[in-house]
């Protein structure tokens, strides 16, 4: 049985506008897959609908199946809210473009953390404490515990990242969500963030559904990719394949402008 | 006029006229003592009160027909550098030059010409247009500040230049009519630099223009500045940790690191063969696609 099973998902805007139609895939545990398109292509909704958190008035349709270990198989779309709070967090979690959204701005970075990890491991007092400083620690941040006491606006943009990524790993998820998790940061500080993920999903053995419009930074990460174009799925494959060798026009504009964006650079550095 | 030779070990300092102070800062390129710059900023810093200092000792010269790159992390001050470049922060020491004398931000005269030759792009399309007024009136509005709205001897009328503007950077004619909900992130960036080009500036200031668009509309945007510089001698200045965009658009490169520009000079030779260790790891980080099997 795979980890993530989807078939047929469609979304659907409050006025019946077709958002995401028919998009197909599956993840096993401890498998990678990309998601790649431009803005409006739907990949961000179809990581939404996985968690069950599309925005009201949106409806999903077709089939969302999770099953994690220890956990009970659920369908996703027309589960319970109750349903879904039981998965969240234990089965898949999401990290998000912008951290500075993501984290409560009124609300101690330590104590944001502390909360999930309460939870999952029944931690409370200085076994809590030590656990946040751990999970801090384990996301690279140095100084964890200033960063523990610090409000969000007081630290900076890679390490609110940092953060929302501890955060997302505080209850060991089968499956992480990553939606442009390094859009908003720096290329140096990108360069890092994607090195953690990809340090901390191999560790511990997690799925990992990561989301851009930057094939240079999926292929990062990823070795197979899926590419959504309004809504629609447009082809499948190995990262090195679709580059190489892309079958459809839309991924082959693609590459070929990620490609235009590169040359003069690689020209100057290669 | 020889083409400057970074390999060439002889020092430069026999060059520099004794009456110029011999500080490290002033760039050693020789383009800029032949042109006379548009635009320059000569040893400035910058600091909020009792705060550490956002910029120190910076020196860059906008000359016609070089644009310019300003790379850097969040935080080393390239934005802070543009504010002052733009007129729209005072340093708090050195000085900004816009031919050749002093800006005055006080001087209203010095500061109507400033704003008709230097113009600027901002990065979030989706903010910097006002989205209870149609096209027209958003891409006119330099021309209105700057009162030339009435018909100049051999001048065209307002609506004729604002239908130029559009057409310059590609977008219909009836675009004027529209409201900029009804345009894409990338035609309502188009929209930004009709506005910015409609007094027909020499310099446009740019602040990561490009890093808000998809990777397909961002090559097309780059293009269209590329091509205003060539057609319409509008030198292009930007703001970027995109270093794949500066590579395409730039010709001078400044790295900036903490306030302070560790290095400048020629992209291709910032870029390729990097002499900071700073820059050598910001061009190391830029995520590249996998090479043929």
């Amino acid at each position: 049985m795979s980890l993530l099973d989807v078939t047929g998902l469609g979304v659907r805007s409050g006025q019946g506008r077709e958002l995401v139609s028919d998009v197909s895939f599956t993840l096993e545990a401890g498998a990678r897959l990309g998601l790649i398109g431009e803005s409006g292509s739907g990949k961000s909704l179809t990581a939404l609908a996985i968690m069950g958190l599309l925005p009201t008035g949106m409806t999903a349709s077709g089939s969302v199946v999770l099953d994690a270990p220890g956990l009970p198989r659920t369908q996703i779309t027309g589960a319970t809210e109750r349903d879904l709070n039981g998965l969240r967090g234990r089965a898949v979690t999401v990290v998000f473009q912008e951290p500075l959204t993501a984290l409560d701005p009124l609300m101690r970075v330590g104590r944001q953390l502390a909360e999930p990890l309460g939870r999952r491991h029944g931690l409370r007092g200085a076994a809590l404490r030590r656990a946040v400083v751990a999970a801090l620690e384990e996301v690279r941040l140095t100084e964890p515990d200033r960063i523990a006491r610090a409000y969000p606006h007081e630290i900076s943009g890679g390490q609110r990242q940092r953060v929302a990524i501890a955060m997302a790993l505080a209850c060991e998820p089968a499956l992480l969500i990553a939606d442009e998790p390094t859009t908003a940061l720096d290329v140096t500080v990108q360069a890092e963030v994607l090195a953690l993920l990809d340090g901390l999903v191999s560790a511990r053995g997690m799925a990992l559904l990561f989301i851009s419009h930057d094939l240079a930074v999926i292929s990062r990460i990823t070795d197979h990719v899926l590419v959504l174009r309004d809504g629609r799925a447009v082809e499948a494959g190995a990262v090195r394949d679709i580059v190489n060798a892309p079958r459809h026009p839309y991924t082959r504009s693609l590459v070929d402008s990620a490609r235009e964006l590169d040359s003069p650079l690689d020209r100057i550095t290669l | 006029m020889t083409p400057p030779t970074p390999e060439t070990p002889s020092p430069s300092a026999s060059e520099i006229p004794p009456e110029i102070p011999s500080t490290p800062e002033i760039p050693p390129t020789s383009e800029v003592s032949e042109t006379p710059a548009i635009l320059e900023a000569r040893q400035v810093g910058f600091a909020y009160r009792g705060a550490a200092p956002v910029l120190t000792d910076v020196s860059i010269a906008i000359t016609p027909g070089r644009s310019v790159a300003l790379v850097g992390e969040s935080g080393a001050g390239k934005t802070t550098l543009l504010r002052l470049l733009l007129g729209l922060t005072r340093p708090t020491s050195g000085q900004v030059l816009f031919d050749g004398a002093p800006l005055s931000l006080r001087d209203r005269g010095q500061m109507r010409e400033f704003r008709r030759n230097v113009q600027t792009v901002f990065q979030d399309p989706y903010s910097s247009l006002d989205p209870r007024q149609r096209v027209g009136r958003i891409v006119a509005e330099p021309l209105r500040s700057l009162g030339l709205t009435a018909a100049q001897p051999g001048g065209s009328r307002v609506d004729h230049r604002v239908a130029a503007a559009l057409e310059v950077v590609g977008l219909p004619a009836d675009a004027a009519l529209r409201y900029p909900h009804e345009f894409s992130g990338g035609q309502r960036q188009r929209i930004a630099i009709a506005r910015a080009i409609v007094c027909e500036p020499r310099v446009l200031l740019a602040d990561e223009p490009v890093s808000a668009l998809d990777v397909s509309t961002r090559v097309r945007v780059v293009d269209l500045l590329a091509e205003l510089g060539e057609s319409h001698g509008l030198t292009v200045v930007m703001v970027s940790h995109d270093l794949a965009v500066v590579a395409m658009l730039c010709r001078h490169t400044a790295v900036l690191e903490r306030g302070r520009i560790v290095e400048q000079g020629d992209t291709a030779s910032v870029l390729g063969s990097p002499s900071h260790p700073y820059t050598r790891r910001l061009v190391d980080s830029v995520p590249r696609l996998p090479s043929g099997a």
